[in-house]
C-alpha cells in the first residue's frame, strides 16, 4: 500500500487527523511528566495504553494524588467506547491471530471515526490502518518530545491546543450528523455530559451517553 | 511497586481488554438491525459528550473561557466545508489570541 497524500482524499484525511492529534500528544508527554511520572512512564502510556482521554485521565488522577485504582477505573471506563469501536471494525477488518493483536491496539476515537467515513469496506480499512498508525507514530513521538520538554510546552493553552482537541472532535462528529435525529442525538449527548461533569466522576458523563444511544436507537 | 507504576500497567492492560474483547465478539451481533442502529449512534454520542466536555469541563467545574471561542470558530469552518486541518489550526489560533492576550 502507498500513501498518496496529494491525489487521495482519503489519506489526506487520514495524515491530518493523524498529524493534528499526534501534535496534542506533546501536550500530554508534559501533562504526564508534570504529574510526577518519569519519562519512561509517560512514553510507555503513550506506547501501551494509547487512548488520549484514559492517558490524561491516568495523570491527572494520580497527579491529583488519587490511587491507582481509581485511575485505573476510570481509565477502563473511558477506553470501553474501543470495545464498540472494535466491535464496528471487526466485520471489515476481518483480522486474526497477530493481526488482530495489533489491529485492536490501534482501534480508537480517530481510526474508527475516519473508517466509517467511508463509502465502502476497502477505503474504510485504509482509513483506519493509515489514521490509526499515524496517529501512533507521532502520538508517541510527540509524547517523547513533550515529556522532554515538559517546561517549554507545560501550559496547553499558550498555543491554543485545549481548543484544538475538542474542535478536532467537532470535525469528527460533524460529517455523521445525516438529519434532524442525529443532530438532537448529538444535542442530547452534549447536555447528559454536561450536566454529569460537577456530579459524577471523570469518564462517566462520556461513557454514560451510550445510554442515549440505545434509547434513541431502539425503535426505528 | 509504586502506585504509578500499577496505574500505568494496569490501564494499559484494562485499554488492551477493551480494545481485543471488541475485535472478537461474534460477527452475527451485528446483524440485527436494531443493534446497527444503536451502533451507528454510538460514535456519535461519544464524540459529542467529548465535545462537550473539552470545551467546557475544568476538572468538575464547567467554564466558558478561549476554547469555546476556538470551537465556535472550528464550527463555522465547517459549516462552510473547510478541510479537517483549516478547522483544528483556525480554532487553536483563535483559543491561543484569547488566552495570550486578553
Amino acid at each position: 500500500m502507498s500513501i498518496n497524500p496529494r491525489s487521495n482524499p482519503i489519506d489526506r484525511t487520514a495524515l491530518s487527523v493523524a498529524f493534528t492529534v499526534g501534535l496534542y500528544g506533546a501536550a500530554f508527554g508534559a501533562a504526564g511528566v508534570t504529574a510526577g511520572f518519569s519519562i519512561i512512564q509517560t512514553c510507555l502510556l503513550s506506547l501501551l495504553l494509547f487512548s488520549g482521554a484514559s492517558q490524561f485521565a491516568v495523570v491527572g488522577i494520580m497527579g491529583a494524588g488519587g490511587a491507582a485504582i481509581s485511575a485505573i477505573a476510570t481509565a477502563t471506563l473511558l477506553g470501553f467506547r474501543n470495545a464498540l469501536y472494535g466491535l464496528q471494525m471487526a466485520p471489515i477488518l476481518k483480522v486474526k491471530g497477530i493481526r488482530r493483536i495489533l489491529s485492536a491496539q490501534i482501534t480508537i476515537d480517530e481510526s474508527t471515526a475516519v473508517a466509517t467515513l467511508q463509502e465502502n469496506d476497502a477505503d474504510r480499512k485504509r482509513g483506519f490502518y493509515i489514521t490509526g498508525i499515524g496517529v501512533y507514530v507521532f502520538w508517541n513521538l510527540f509524547t517523547f518530545l513533550g515529556a522532554l520538554g515538559a517546561s517549554a510546552i507545560g501550559d496547553p493553552s499558550v498555543w491554543g491546543l485545549d481548543a484544538a482537541v475538542p474542535a478536532a472532535f467537532c470535525g469528527l462528529v460533524w460529517p455523521r450528523l445525516k438529519n434532524k435525529t442525529q443532530f438532537i442525538v448529538s444535542a442530547a449527548a452534549i447536555s447528559w455530559a454536561l450536566i454529569l461533569t460537577p456530579l459524577t466522576p471523570a469518564g462517566v458523563p462520556i461513557i454514560t451517553t451510550v445510554l442515549l444511544s440505545v434509547i434513541f436507537g431502539w425503535k426505528k | 511497586m509504586s502506585q504509578i507504576w500499577i496505574a500505568v500497567i494496569g490501564a494499559s492492560t484494562t485499554a488492551f481488554i477493551n480494545k481485543y474483547v471488541g475485535h472478537s465478539v461474534p460477527e452475527k451481533w451485528l446483524d440485527k438491525p436494531r443493534f446497527k442502529r444503536i451502533n451507528t449512534l454510538v460514535p456519535i454520542v461519544l464524540l459529542s459528550a467529548l465535545v462537550g466536555v473539552q470545551t467546557f469541563a475544568h476538572k468538575k467545574e464547567l467554564v466558558v473561557d478561549q476554547r469555546l471561542a476556538g470551537v465556535g470558530v472550528a464550527l463555522i469552518a465547517l459549516k462552510f466545508k473547510a478541510p479537517f486541518p483549516v478547522v483544528v489550526i483556525s480554532a487553536a489560533i483563535t483559543s491561543a489570541a484569547i488566552y495570550n492576550w486578553f
